[in-house]
Formats: structure tokens, C-alpha cells, sequence
């Protein structure tokens, strides 16, 4: 294996577009709206063609408004359609993100004469050439990528802290942060906003499969190993930065174990993750498999009590 | 886009083209299946477990490919690839309920784990294998490319859907009462968990013949779409199911239609956009559930409760005057009305209109409301049934004189002649001689 400082940057621009989304992804999680990750990473679709169609360039500012605009009008027809027609918020979101990804497909179709705008490279995205694309910040070179969702991530950092309580209080019990006036709405669509804008600036540099494994990966393995919001933020952030090296250093080995070229490094973060996550779930000190298999039975921890009951029996008389 | 001539239209939906027949036809029996298998998942709550598995197939066409190739097979065989899509589903789906069954996770989080680790591993083994012979082409199955569907894939699709079909109708007792009550159906000894495996690996089945046509993320919506748009127009599961199967049908046949004659329109695509139309209108449209006739219907009911309010109220007022002798058709001010209920001058005028309309009010002067001999007939009607309900309630029920006006209300505007007969007979004591019962409970202001 030749590690080179190639490797080195492709590994920062994983890790800190993985940390960007971990953290909105722990609220999704918190708020049993894991899926909304993977709906938004597909009904972006559209938004990206029709400002490509608008503007008819590639240039980034337009696709990236275009999309994070798509990216909240999915959250948005979501909720009118679980809303006003009573349908289950599952089924309400699949009808809007399919239908928004076969329009984006046909757009794209149409504008395919005029340009390459190929939908797999949204899908997969092209980590492995974001060091190419430099930008020079104080003398060193930069890549573009790596300066995009670090500031992203950097983003998403001031709103949570910024807004730590409200988001906590409104993740787990939404009528008691409405009673007290923090529109749990308000927040809703702040958390999907941020999610759409996070999805949108990974999306360009490192493809959608990180995004949608990062929203929910390193969230749900943090679940598993902390009962606390902020612990469960912070090692959402190190399973993240974990699977990025973990995976670009498989991206580079397995397909020689196997007999292969190459592979794609996102699709192998995104394999690393979910290695991490069997990991805590087998070996979580306080309910891994194993440990509870040792130690005979389930574990009973009175925290569990509190957050599967969330605040509404302390909440109510 | 030049518009094709209609005979050519004609040619297609009738299925008389030799060359888009096996497409259309193939879609159409797709989109039956999969509203027949989507209906049971939505009742189930879990639409989005067709999400996680069509994402869950990717590695096993990549590995199926280069286990083929390694074979020194040709390794594009179609019962090859969805072989191997179908067991990386299946693995999918051990997956996800293994993690719901053996931590706290959700379901959400479940289905998102696998949807993304599986795809992540399918895209990853789908660039391993690119650079082996004749790989091109595989990531066809992620957008689907329905116009490759040859004469051997046709039956395959229409045998499967048609099992599968067949299959939702046979169990359709068993799917109803696991999809309304599982917890009863397993008391009553039904094995829920075989059938829950069942039900899933019909799901398996309609997304792995999809996967072809419509390709992986568009064969959610085959799943999800028709079934939702089916519930807007019925309660019951077997029109549901049937309606479901009926949309699905049309949205396969219109859309692969549309797309085998206008060639620059994927075909997977326009069938998820044909049941999105259907769907939207189902929502807006369809009677009872549907939300314009929803939002029509309370409006009415709205305007009907003013209306007996406004009655009453007018009612209450003459039996003041009248202090004990009997009730008589006077006139009497606006300001009362205003001081009997907590109405604003608009709201009153509004409902006014309303009552003009209904001939419940005759000229008087300025400032002053007079009942016509219908509206003073309709006034004690109303006052007599809600004094009846009153009654009922405090002496049925339990309720408090102080609460029961409220109670009342919320009862008597719904329910309707047959049950007032009812109430007459079960209080005939506190009606006497006495067209209106008095009031149970002082009123307010007296």
C-alpha cells in the first residue's frame, strides 16, 4: 500500500463530511426520522436539475440552493400529506421522495443532450478526486471539498450548541417544548434544513451513500453505547471520523485481498461504519450481545426507563 | 417532442405493438402485485421496510455477477442476478429484525442501518467488478432500464407476479387480522411470525422482479404509492386491496405506455409520476376521506351547529321573557344574542346570513330579530332535543349539572333522529305534558 498525502486529504474530506452529518443525524435518530436521510438524498434530485436547467452551468452556488431548496419541500409535502390526508408518515414520505427523484430523473434525461449531468455521480460521488480540486487558504493548498463541509460541519456545530436545550428538550418530548415555547415546528424544520443543506454540500464532493450511512450509522451505534445526548454527539463524531479512515484504508486493501482493482472509497466508509456499529452492538458494556449473554440475562439501568418513557409521564400529572 | 399519431397511442395501450407489448403488459402485472403486497405493508405501518430491501439487493447482484463470471458463466443472466439480489434482501431483512429484536433501536433506525450499510457494500462491490468482462451495464438495475425486458423475462416477471398475487388473496384473512391486531392474532394462536415472513418475502419477491422494469429506488414507490392512494377511497381491505391492485395495474400500463412512445422518457420514472397523479388525486378528491370533501363536510356541520346554537339561544331568550306562562314567537334585540353567547358582531352576522337563508328569521326593526313560524318551530325542536340530551346525561351518566350543557353539545348535533326517539321514550317522565322540558341546570345569564 502506498499512502500518499492524496490519501491523507481524501481521508479529512470523509471524515469531516461524515462529522457534518453525524451530528443533525443524531437529532433524526432522537426523533425517529432516520429515514428522512435517505428520502432527502434522493428528492434532491430535481432540485439540481432544474438549476442546472435555470442557470445552465454547473457552477455550485445555484445546484447547492437548488437542492437544499428540494431537500426541505420533501421534509415540507411530508408533513402536508401526513397531515392533511391522515397517512402514515412513512408511507407520505416515500411517495414524496420517489416522486421527486423520477421527476429529477426525467429532467436530467431531458438536459442529458446538452450536458453531462450524470445521476450516478450524485449517487456515488467522487471522493477520491476531491483532492484535486484545490483552493489556496493562507498559503497551502486546500481542497475545495474539504473546506466546503468543514464549514458545514462548523455550521452545524453553532446551531446545536447554540440551540443544545431547545433541540433536546423538543427531540424527546415535542408537547412539553410547545407548552414551555419552543415551537417544536420551529425546530423540525430547522433540524430538516440543516440536514438538506449538510446532505446538499457532502452530496458534490462525496456522493450520497455517505450521507444517508452517516445520518444514521454513527447515531444509532452512539445509542448503544450512551444514554446521554451529548455523549451520544461526541461518539457519533468518533465512529465517524473512525469509519472514514477505516474505510478509505479498506477502499485501498480489500479489493487486492479479493483480487480486484479498486473500489469506491464511500461505498467502503460507509461498509466501516456499519462495522462499527456490529461492533457495539456486540460488545456495548452496557448491552452488547456479548456482555449480556455473559452476564446471563438483559441488563435492567434505570436510565432506560427514563428515555423509553421519555418526559411525558413526568411531564403530565 | 413531437406528439406520436393516435393510432400508433392506440397501438401501444392496446397492447397490439409487438415491441412495447411485453413491457407494457410486464409493468401492468408489476404494479398488480405490488398493490396487492404494498396494501398489507401500509395497514403494517412499515411501508418503508420495501425502501431498505430494494436498497439491500445491490450487493448481491454485484456478487451474483462476479460469482457467475468466476464460474466462467457469462455472468449477465437475469434468474442469476436476482437470485443473488434476492438473497442480499433476505440478509437485509435478517439483519434489520435482528437489530430491532436485540437492542432498543427502532424500526427507523433499523431499516435506515441496512438501507445504507447494504447499499454502501452494493456500490462498493458494483466498482469492484466493473473492470470484469461485460460488466457494463449493472447499474441499470439501480434506475431500472425497462425496454431490455425480453420474452423470457416476461414470464418470469408474470409467473412471480402472479404467485405472489395469488398468495395475497389466499392468506387474505390471515394478513387482515396480523395487519388490525397482531397482538390478538398471536393470543388467538395464529403463528404471526411466519406469516410476518411471508408477507415480507412477497414483498422480496415484487421488488426483485421490479428491480429490472422500474429499477431499485423506483420500485418503493410501486409499493408505498397505490396502496395509500387506494385507502382514501375505502375502510374496508378487500375493495381496498382491489383498489390498490387497480391503481398499481393502471400506473404500470399508462406509464410504460407514455415512455414506450416518447423515447426520452424512462419508463420507470413515468410510472412512478402516473401513480403520483393518481394519488394526489385520490387524496384531494375521494369522498369522505378525501380532503376537499373533508374540509366541505366539516364546514357544513360547522355552519349546521351556529345555526341550532343561534336557535337556541333565541329560544332561551323567549322562554325568559315569557317568565313561566308559555314560550311566544316575539321579537326581541340583537344585543341579547350578543349577551347570551360568547359571539363577536361578525361571527353573529355570519351567522345571521345563515339563518336568513334558512327562512329561520322575519323582518323586524332595526336592531331587533324576529323568528319566522318554521325557525320558532325548528328553536324548540332544538332547545328539546339538547334539554333532552341534558337530562340523559345527568341521569345516565354520571354527569355533573354544572358540565352538562357543554356534554350536551358535544352529542347532540351529531346524533341524530332515531336515538332522540330513543331518549324520548327512556324520559318520558321528565317530559310530562311539556313540549320543551325545562332547563336541567340554571341559564346563564337568566
Amino acid at each position: 500500500m502506498n499512502w500518499t498525502s492524496f490519501d491523507t486529504w481524501i481521508v479529512a474530506v470523509g471524515a469531516l463530511s461524515s462529522v457534518a452529518c453525524a451530528l443533525p443525524g443524531c437529532f433524526l435518530v432522537l426523533r425517529k426520522m432516520s429515514m428522512m436521510g435517505d428520502a432527502i438524498s434522493h428528492a434532491v434530485l430535481p432540485g439540481l436539475a432544474i438549476a442546472f436547467l435555470v442557470t445552465g452551468t454547473r457552477a455550485s452556488l445555484p445546484m447547492f440552493f437548488g437542492a437544499a431548496l428540494a431537500g426541505v419541500l420533501t421534509a415540507l409535502f411530508t408533513q402536508w400529506i401526513s397531515r392533511l390526508g391522515n397517512v402514515d408518515r412513512g408511507a407520505a414520505m416515500g411517495i414524496v421522495f420517489t416522486t421527486l427523484f423520477a421527476i429529477g430523473l426525467i429532467l436530467i434525461r431531458q438536459a442529458a443532450d446538452h450536458v453531462d449531468l450524470d445521476p450516478g455521480c450524485v449517487l456515488y460521488g467522487a471522493i477520491e478526486l476531491t483532492p484535486l480540486d484545490t483552493v489556496t487558504v493562507g498559503g497551502i493548498d486546500i481542497p475545495r471539498a474539504a473546506l466546503v463541509n468543514g464549514s458545514v460541519l462548523l455550521a452545524n456545530l453553532f446551531v446545536i450548541i447554540l440551540l443544545y436545550k431547545e433541540l433536546k428538550l423538543s427531540a424527546f418530548d415535542p408537547d412539553l417544548a410547545d407548552t414551555l415555547g419552543y415551537s417544536s415546528q420551529f425546530l423540525h424544520y430547522l433540524l430538516m434544513t440543516m440536514v438538506a443543506v449538510t446532505t446538499v454540500a457532502a452530496f458534490e464532493s462525496v456522493g450520497s451513500i455517505i450521507v444517508i450511512a452517516m445520518l444514521i450509522v454513527p447515531p444509532a451505534t452512539a445509542l448503544l453505547l450512551t444514554r446521554k445526548l451529548l455523549g451520544m454527539l461526541v461518539i457519533s463524531a468518533a465512529t465517524a471520523i473512525l469509519a472514514a479512515i477505516a474505510g478509505h484504508l479498506g477502499a485501498l486493501l480489500v479489493p487486492g485481498w479479493l483480487g480486484f482493482e479498486s473500489t469506491t472509497s464511500s461505498g467502503m466508509i460507509a461498509l466501516a461504519a456499519g462495522a462499527l456499529f456490529a461492533l457495539a452492538w456486540m460488545f456495548s458494556p452496557t448491552e452488547g450481545l456479548v456482555v449480556r449473554h455473559l452476564l446471563g440475562n438483559k441488563l435492567i439501568d434505570p436510565d432506560q426507563e427514563l428515555m423509553s418513557h421519555s418526559l411525558d409521564d413526568i411531564a403530565s400529572p | 417532442m413531437t406528439m406520436p399519431p393516435f393510432s400508433e397511442i392506440m397501438e401501444v395501450l392496446l397492447l397490439q405493438n409487438y415491441n412495447t407489448r411485453l413491457v407494457v403488459l410486464s409493468t401492468t402485472l408489476l404494479g398488480i402485485a405490488a398493490g396487492l403486497v404494498g396494501s398489507f405493508l401500509l395497514l403494517r405501518k412499515r411501508s418503508l421496510i420495501g425502501d431498505a430491501l430494494s436498497h439491500a439487493t445491490l450487493p448481491g447482484i454485484a456478487i451474483a455477477f462476479a460469482v457467475m463470471v468466476s464460474l466462467g458463466g457469462e455472468g449477465k443472466s437475469l434468474p442469476g442476478l436476482l437470485l443473488g439480489a434476492t438473497l442480499s434482501g433476505v440478509a437485509g431483512i435478517a439483519m434489520m429484525l435482528l437489530i430491532r429484536n436485540t437492542t432498543r433501536l427502532r424500526d427507523d433506525v433499523a431499516m435506515g442501518f441496512v438501507l445504507s450499510v447494504f447499499f454502501g457494500v452494493g456500490v462498493a462491490s458494483l466498482r469492484m467488478v466493473q473492470n470484469l468482462p461485460n460488466a457494463a451495464g449493472l447499474e441499470s438495475f439501480i434506475y431500472g432500464k425497462t425496454a431490455s425486458i425480453v420474452q423470457t423475462d416476461f414470464f418470469l416477471i408474470a409467473i412471480v407476479a402472479g404467485v405472489a398475487s395469488l398468495v395475497s388473496i389466499l392468506f387474505l384473512k390471515e394478513f387482515l387480522i396480523l395487519c388490525f391486531d397482531d397482538g390478538y392474532a398471536a393470543a388467538q394462536g395464529w403463528p404471526t411470525l411466519l406469516l410476518d415472513i411471508l408477507l415480507l418475502a412477497l414483498v422480496t419477491a415484487v421488488t426483485v422482479i421490479g428491480l429490472q422494469s422500474v429499477g431499485l429506488i423506483l420500485v418503493i414507490a410501486f409499493l408505498i404509492t397505490p396502496p395509500t392512494a387506494a385507502r382514501f377511497w375505502t375502510q374496508r381491505l378487500l375493495p381496498m386491496l382491489l383498489i390498490s391492485a387497480l391503481i398499481g395495474g393502471l400506473s404500470g400500463w399508462l406509464g410504460a405506455s407514455l415512455s414506450a412512445l416518447t423515447p426520452q422518457l424512462p419508463a420507470g420514472a413515468v410510472i412512478v409520476i402516473v401513480a403520483a397523479v393518481l394519488f394526489l388525486i385520490s387524496m384531494l378528491f375521494a369522498p369522505h376521506r378525501g380532503v376537499f370533501p373533508r374540509i366541505i363536510n366539516q364546514s357544513m356541520l360547522r355552519r349546521k351547529v351556529d345555526r341550532q346554537h343561534f336557535l337556541r339561544a333565541a329560544y332561551e331568550i323567549l322562554e325568559a321573557r315569557a317568565n313561566e306562562s308559555s314560550v311566544q314567537n316575539v321579537s326581541f334585540p340583537v344585543e341579547d344574542l350578543l349577551e347570551k353567547r360568547s359571539w363577536t358582531r361578525r361571527q353573529l352576522h355570519r351567522i345571521l346570513r345563515i339563518a336568513r337563508r334558512e327562512d329561520h328569521l322575519e323582518q323586524a326593526r332595526p336592531g331587533r330579530l324576529r323568528l319566522s313560524e318554521p325557525g320558532f318551530g325548528e328553536a324548540a325542536r332544538v332547545t328539546r332535543n339538547h334539554r333532552l340530551w341534558e337530562t340523559y346525561l345527568i341521569q345516565y351518566a354520571d354527569v355533573a349539572p354544572s358540565h352538562v350543557d357543554r356534554d350536551a353539545d358535544m352529542v347532540e348535533h351529531i346524533l341524530g333522529a332515531e336515538l332522540v326517539r330513543q331518549l324520548e321514550a327512556k324520559l318520558k317522565e321528565t317530559l310530562r305534558d311539556r313540549s320543551v322540558p325545562r332547563s336541567p341546570h340554571p341559564l346563564n345569564p337568566a
